[in-house]
């Protein structure tokens, strides 16, 4: 596919201080509502399920405490004080508050309080990937030694709508830092974004809206390849060259598409694939697929991820993985592990869990 | 509610802060002004690992207010692995599966909230432990990749 006409030079995003992930960490709650159980209640069982199965949050999680849990992991890996966290900054479409930070609940609960920043992003499903590419600024910058980037999202599907089979729960954190430290060096970065109106929630609404196809050609397929592709380009790569790539995985059919008509092979896809077991974790899918990838990558894999966030836009990444990715995998419970960890529900705990029940 | 009660006890809810006795090094939880140990003031803040064992527990089916909505839910006493007691809400686990002596580990999660406007109160409680690298599992992973 040739580029887009306004993305003929493309320049990429890399800071002049080498910078890296230091540390990361997952986080995927314990409860799986089949798709068939959605198809079973809203379609008598009929018709195909986009997925095999989504996580689904526990009564007691929100995107705080799950954002906790993978921002705990992340600084167990980076073998740094939570102290020197410079920023925390948490990407979701499901924050608990509409008015008050979930980014000091997650810095105060690891101890990366008072000397930071704190900051809620928001932009769909790629408000994690944005808070990792300020991190990349920050740390390059040299305004911060580390920072912590999280995506993670509980995200709301509308019950009978096409979008209730795959709107899953979980993300992962980011500690980004000096390169010398990390487990993998960022090597650049890209964004690409338009106002393009696919997907949206308006203020007060506790369910999204979607403009169904039109999520797909001029919103996920557009947007994914013309950042990967001017990534690409910049970084004078070619599919081949990568050990893994992620892309943003609202359901199983978009990656691998985008995935072949970029030139990647399923092998390529398959470990970051994670949308057929957990769902669509919105601000969190991308990420959480990179951080499956860092749970088996070894030194000198070359990894692409491109993020996609409805509204709409994509951020691409590059990272080499180097020596330390071997030691501190294991400082910390893998992606897999929290995936392994599955209590299947039915469709009416479900809607107890999602505080789906009208109580008076 | 009152927001300041809460926030005060913030930090021994979120990371399970409490002090050890810079006289007979006995860590305590939740924190005091004395050590129950040797008596002497007690002021050092000590952040306790997180890991311990059930050490009894019990199953609430008809839960104090505020907390209706997560009935019925296990109360454990816990024994951390530094030596306190702590009495917490056990999560992630079905309630016909506790059991005395299971491993568990300190998680921050969503204690209560003050009705659909007012504040969440977040803080600690215990579930099984998830193993941080099961050889089986993760070795197989690699060896594919």
């Amino acid at each position: 596919m040739a580029l887009p006409a306004e993305m003929t030079q493309p320049k990429i995003m890399k800071p002049t201080r080498d910078v890296g992930i230091v540390g990361y960490g997952a986080y995927v709650p314990r409860y799986r509502l089949p798709a068939a159980e959605v198809a079973r209640v809203w379609k008598e069982g009929t018709g195909g399920t986009p997925i095999k199965e989504k996580a689904v949050p526990g009564k007691d999680e929100d995107t705080a405490t799950m954002a906790v849990e993978a921002a705990r992991n992340a600084v167990k890996r980076s073998k740094i004080s939570a102290s020197e966290l410079r920023a925390v900054w948490v990407g979701s479409e499901s924050h608990p508050y509409a008015v008050k930070p979930t980014s000091t609940i997650v810095a105060e609960a690891i101890g990366a309080v008072p000397s930071t920043m704190g900051a809620d992003w928001q932009f769909a499903c790629k408000a994690g990937t944005e808070a990792f590419q300020a991190s990349m600024g920050f740390v390059g910058s040299g305004m911060a030694d580390y920072a912590m980037a999280i995506g993670m999202d509980t995200a709301q599907g509308k019950p009978g709508d096409a979008l209730e089979y795959t709107a899953g729960a979980g993300g992962a954190a980011f500690l980004v830092g000096p390169a010398e430290n990390s487990l993998a060096v960022i090597e650049g970065s890209y964004s690409f974004v338009t106002d393009t109106p696919d997907f949206w929630r308006r203020a007060n609404k506790p369910y999204p809206e979607h403009g169904q196809r039109f999520t797909g050609e001029p919103a996920y397929f557009r947007h994914v390849m013309g950042a990967t592709e001017s990534l690409m380009e910049a970084l004078g790569t070619q599919p081949s060259d990568y050990a893994h790539v992620v892309f943003h995985q609202p359901n199983a059919k978009f990656p691998m598409r985008v995935g072949k008509m970029l030139g990647f092979a399923p092998t390529q896809i398959e470990t970051g694939l994670l949308v057929p077991t957990i769902g669509n974790t919105y601000a969190g899918a991308a990420l959480i697929g990179l951080s499956a990838i860092l749970d088996v990558a070894k030194p000198g894999d070359l990894i692409l991820m491109t993020s996609f966030g409805s509204g709409a836009g994509s951020d691409s990444f590059q990272f080499r993985v180097t020596d330390n990715i071997e030691t501190r995998q294991k400082l910390a419970p893998t992606t897999q592990q929290y995936i392994k960890r599955r209590t299947e529900i039915d469709y009416s705990t479900y809607t107890r869990l999602r505080g789906k029940l009208v109580m008076k | 509610m009152q927001v300041s009660r809460h926030w005060r006890l913030q930090q021994q809810r979120y990371a399970l802060v409490g002090q050890v006795c810079a006289d007979c090094e006995e860590k305590i939880f939740p924190p005091r002004g004395v050590c129950p140990n040797c008596a002497k003031e007690t002021s050092t803040a000590f952040e306790f690992s997180g890991r311990g064992k059930v050490y009894s527990f019990s199953t609430v089916y008809t839960a104090p207010a505020g907390f209706e909505g997560s009935a019925p839910y296990t109360i454990g006493l816990v024994q951390l692995e530094e030596g306190p007691l702590v009495t917490a809400q056990l999560t992630d686990i079905d309630n016909d599966h506790v059991e005395i002596g299971l491993d568990v580990e300190m998680v921050t999660r969503k204690l209560l909230q003050d009705g659909d406007r007012g504040v969440l109160v977040y803080g600690y409680k215990f579930r099984p432990v998830v193993p941080v690298w099961e050889t089986e599992l993760e070795d197989e992973l690699y060896a594919l990749a």
